[in-house]
């Protein structure tokens, strides 16, 4: 299968990409990693007149320390995000789902900010991301702005990005020392889930023993755009991480959802499923 | 039509071609290295990954274009004066393979695999397959050879004779 014709850009600022972006409009598509867009315009379900590649533009590229968050930058490579140290320490739940996204080939080349600027509600970094409260920074013609997790995420496969907007950096701040877990279910090794949950857990020692003092629960495929458990988040604050205490704050994690159905299960399916797994997600990410 | 200069297995090659070439149909088609396979074409079995910058990629997931400037190993550039790569040989030795038609990307894959990880466990070794499907073997002949090649098994005959006991 091969693609229609298209033109193709490699500007090497974000300023010419923003530029090509804004002369063409929406005849224009960008292409980062091309994991996702390519098997698209393979199967013809887009032709774009013009790919604009921002391969070249090594600003988009890296981890960096801001202080108090950590920033990915958009261009960063999956294989590059699942070793770097400062992603391991101060976001440890993003490591463990990356981890786990696609096979080698596909994370030495797709990028964060493409897996999430695509939106997939199957995806893995979007609960991850929601879970801890990211920004995400997307610059246009008229400058740069700032939308948070809550709002990034708008719909199946749509985003707070406009058009003529490119994603630049996603900012997430830091939580040194919390336990993380993204417990994925699937069929096929390599593939989306079928429902994840990605749990990030602060744990206190005390003379009485181990309690969850701060958690965050973020759901895979349990709706259009990744979800908060937070009425599981409400539950297990101030619990001991053993299995009881936290199945039964697990419980309620399907709350508020609205998973589909398809051919890997159906509503009802997904909606006990993810109980199960937040349970295994908290309790790993607790080290229980 | 886009100039490009891409180094596929130690020779430079400028050419034009259209935007939307696959690098997969360069390998092939522009260079003749058709020892790299279009598989299934969706990028989810594996067949046709080469090395890009020392990396593991899908070729029929990456435009020629965005090769350019970079250096690409096919399965065509491994061996050496005639010399199999230690790979290559072992894939023969353990007789890794039925039909065949997954072994470039195999090996491409096995090698990636072990530059990251040079002694990987047998679950490692299977998860760091994921990205690529056999229809025949059942994986084990293929996971042995990682290993022999790995130098954690010594021999096929070993295995036989393992397989037996
Ligand atoms: C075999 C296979 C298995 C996979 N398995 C998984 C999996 O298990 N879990 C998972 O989460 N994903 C999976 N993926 C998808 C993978 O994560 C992709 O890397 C990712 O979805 C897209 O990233 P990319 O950099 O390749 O983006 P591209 O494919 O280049 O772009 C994707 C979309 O985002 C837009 N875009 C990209 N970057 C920007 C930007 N900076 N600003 C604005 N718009 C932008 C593009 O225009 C396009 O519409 C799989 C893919 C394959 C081929």
């Amino acid at each position: 299968m091969i693609p229609a014709q298209f033109d193709y850009l490699a500007p090497s600022t974000l300023e010419d990409a923003l530029a090509a972006l804004a002369e063409h409009g929406d005849d224009a598509k960008i292409i980062a990693g091309g994991q996702s867009l390519l098997p698209v315009l393979r199967m013809r379900l887009n032709a774009p007149e013009l790919v604009i590649d921002l391969g070249k533009i090594e600003a988009l590229r890296g981890v960096r320390d801001d202080g108090d968050a950590i920033v990915i930058g958009a261009m960063t490579r999956h294989i590059d995000v699942l070793n770097d140290p400062l992603v391991k320490e101060n976001a440890f739940v993003i490591t463990k789902a990356v981890e786990q996204l696609a096979d080698p080939q596909v994370r030495h080349r797709g990028t964060f900010g493409g897996a999430l600027a695509h939106a997939d509600p199957a995806g893995d970094l979007g609960a991850p991301c929601l879970a801890l409260d990211a920004q995400f920074v997307i610059a246009g013609p008229g400058g740069e702005r700032t939308v948070e997790a809550v709002d990034f995420f708008v719909d199946l496969f749509a985003t707070a990005i406009e058009e003529g907007e490119i994603l630049t950096e996603v900012r997430i701040p830091k939580r040194a020392g919390w336990g993380a877990h993204y417990e994925k279910f699937v069929r096929v090794a390599h593939q989306w889930p079928i429902v994840a949950v990605a749990a990030a857990v602060k744990v206190a020692h005390t003379d009485a023993g181990a309690t969850i003092s701060e958690a965050r629960v973020g759901l895979t495929n349990m709706g259009s755009t990744p979800l908060r458990a937070r009425s599981v988040e409400q539950a297990l604050i101030g619990q001991p991480p053993t299995d009881a205490a936290v199945r039964q704050a697990a419980a309620s994690a399907a709350e508020g959802t609205n998973p589909p159905s398809d051919l890997n299960g159906d509503a009802d399916y997904r909606r006990h499923l993810v109980t199960v797994l937040t349970r295994r997600a908290v309790l790993a990410a607790a080290g229980a | 039509m886009t100039r490009i200069s891409v180094t596929v297995d130690g020779a430079t090659y400028a050419d034009d071609v259209e935007p939307r070439m696959l690098l997969v149909h360069f390998l092939r088609e522009r260079l003749g290295k058709t020892g790299t396979v279009v598989g299934c074409d969706t990028s989810n079995c594996g067949a046709c990954t080469v090395h890009l910058d020392g990396r593991s990629v899908k070729s029929c997931n990456v435009l020629a274009v965005q090769a350019d400037g970079s250096e690409v190993t096919t399965i065509e550039g491994l061996a050496h004066d005639g010399e199999l790569h230690p790979m290559q040989a072992a894939f023969h030795e353990c007789h890794a393979l039925q039909c065949g038609y997954c072994t470039p990307g195999m090996i491409m894959q096995s090698i990636d695999l072990l530059n990251e990880n040079p002694t990987p466990t047998e679950e490692e070794i299977r998860s760091g397959l994921e990205g690529n499907l056999c229809r025949c073997t059942g994986y084990h002949n293929i996971v042995r050879a990682v290993q022999t090649a790995s130098g954690q098994q010594t021999s096929a005959s070993a295995t036989l004779e393992e397989t037996a006991s």
